[in-house]
């Protein structure tokens, strides 16, 4: 890795340093650098790109990083990475994706991530997504992420693209089963004419389990953001799900929510709000002291937080 | 010293303030009171520059500010209590005072100004100022944006509604403070007779004009025996 690459995967996972004790490094389609421990096993498909990640029953304060870093334009690098999450295991999992495109020719990342959790596991999953250098090339991240829990697990997943990604599509699909509770939270800013579409379909099948997903966006620019939400109660369950997204110049949002109770104790709420920074917000921070465009940027900030 | 000269304001075709003129003196304590829609709200706006008077002008400390926008009359010392606190999703009580003094301040500085107006400090610091705080405990963090500024000129909007009783007290203290060390002008739009009884002078406003200012002994009597207040609208 050059010092580029270095500052480039910097970026995508602050956490990862030489003491890392788990971790597989991808740069531009192949894995560059890799590590196992006694308890979280790395281990490369044979039939297609990407990892099966094995993390033992019992393991507890597991760390793992799987970074992804592209820089050679034109390059289409689709992954496959499962997460096998043994009963009673405690892991947190960084993943993300950087693309640097200095020429004119598209960069694509599709990274397919599938967590299968088992009975009273807990993950703490931490995805970033960028895109960076001057080339007319577009950086195009496409990340899929399933994840099936059993009975008791819990999982966390906070996903960030905050800049540079031309266009993505984000699948987020999970399938939970008793008592299981699944928090998600997604930030996304886009500017200029980028896309970002992201999809949600959750099925809450076993007794007890909940969903919470919080979804805070900002489109400046004319860029276009569309969030999309399926979630379906087959049991007692709760799922609460929102849609926060400020637009800004041309920018435009459109969320569409389905939520489809199928039991009498399922418990569904989708809330969405879309809309400009309130002139409010606005006026208290400059009776502070900050000029418009700082208190804009200080509410943005904040808001993506 | 900020002087207010013919200041009026229309909205809708109704007038709101009518020829307003006004000096308030350094280091003074003022109660600006009235009936509903007497144009209180609009005045103090006007003064933080939140609202552009459609004549007259403003002048504090013999420059002109009548033009000068909200953030610029804010680094001249203006400070503002909003009568509804504004929610922010994302930002905590932490980030609103750093943003409020004007620097990075520790936990413990934001501490300890929370406890000026009577907030268990580290349950709030890193709370987000959104909805699922109550009214009563926007309203106190709202104040406590303002005193964190230390400025020459406070103006708090009805800062008693809805507070309770307790917080209302953690409120009188500090405006007893902010009276008896002087250290700049307090307005103070107010229907409490406790607030209204330490003021050095009340104005009273009637239908977008001042009907009368005075000392509180001549005013409560006035205010009190004023029995069919007309209101203006749009307020």
């Amino acid at each position: 890795m050059n010092k580029e690459d270095i500052e480039l995967l910097k970026e995508v996972t602050e956490t990862l340093t030489d003491q890392s004790e788990v971790y597989n490094i991808r740069k531009n389609g192949e894995s560059i650098k890799r590590k196992s421990s006694d308890y979280i096993n790395i281990v490369p498909k044979e039939d297609k790109s990407g990892l099966d990640i094995y993390v033992k029953e019992n393991t507890l304060f597991g760390i793992v990083h799987i970074p992804v870093i592209i820089t050679e334009s034109g390059l289409t690098d689709v992954v496959y990475n499962d997460f096998h999450i043994g009963k009673n295991a405690n892991v947190i999992i960084f993943a993300g994706c950087g693309i640097h495109n200095e020429e004119e020719k598209t960069s694509v990342h599709d990274g397919i991530h599938r967590f299968y959790l088992d009975e009273n596991s807990k993950v703490k999953y931490v995805e970033k997504h960028l895109g960076c250098g001057k080339g007319s090339g577009k950086r195009v991240l496409n990340p899929t992420t399933e994840i099936y829990m059993k009975k008791a697990s819990s999982m966390t997943m906070d996903s960030t693209q905050i800049k540079g990604v031309d266009d993505t599509i984000r699948i987020t699909k999970g399938v939970l089963e008793e008592s299981t509770t699944l928090e998600i939270s997604e930030k996304i800013l886009t500017t200029e004419n980028q896309t970002a579409k992201t999809i949600f379909d959750v099925e809450l099948n076993g007794e007890n389990s909940s969903v919470h997903v919080t979804s805070r966006s900002v489109a400046e620019g004319s860029s276009y953001q569309e969030f999309a939400s399926n979630i379906t109660g087959n049991n007692k369950c709760y799922a609460h799900i929102e849609c926060d997204a400020i637009i800004k110049e041309e920018g435009k949002v459109k969320a569409i929510p389905e939520i489809y109770a199928k039991n009498v104790d399922a418990n569904l709420i989708h809330e969405a709000a879309i809309g400009k920074i309130a002139g409010d917000q606005l006026k208290k921070l400059m009776t502070l002291g900050l000029n418009e465009k700082e208190a804009e940027e200080v509410i943005i900030k904040g808001f993506l937080k | 010293m900020l002087e207010l000269k013919n200041i009026s304001f229309k909205r809708d075709n109704k007038t709101i303030l009518n020829n307003i003129n006004l000096t308030l003196e350094d280091n003074k304590f003022y109660c600006i009171t009235g009936p509903n829609g007497s144009g209180k709200s609009t005045l103090a706006k006007i003064i933080m520059g939140l609202v552009t008077p459609d004549s007259g002008s403003i002048i504090y400390n013999n420059q002109d500010i009548t033009n000068l926008s909200v953030n610029e009359r804010a680094k001249l010392g203006f400070g503002f209590a909003f009568q509804t606190p504004v929610t922010f999703k994302g930002l905590t009580v932490y980030d609103l005072l750093k943003i409020a003094t004007g620097r990075e301040i520790n936990k413990k500085e934001a501490c300890n100004i929370l406890s000026k107006v009577g907030l268990c400090a580290k349950e709030y610091v890193d709370r987000e100022l959104n909805n699922s705080l109550s009214g009563g405990e926007l309203k106190r963090i709202e104040i406590a944006s303002v005193i964190a500024k230390h400025p020459n000129l406070s103006l708090f909007d009805e800062p008693e509604a809805g507070i309770d009783l307790w917080s209302f007290k953690y409120l009188m203290e500090i405006f007893k403070e902010m009276n008896g060390t002087k250290l700049g002008t307090t307005i103070v739009i107010s229907h409490q007779e406790r607030i209204l009884s330490i003021a050095d002078a009340i104005i009273l406003l009637e239908s977008g004009m001042i009907k009368e200012i005075g000392n509180k002994d001549t005013m409560m009597n006035t205010i009190l025996t004023n029995d069919c207040p007309k209101g203006g609208s749009n307020e």
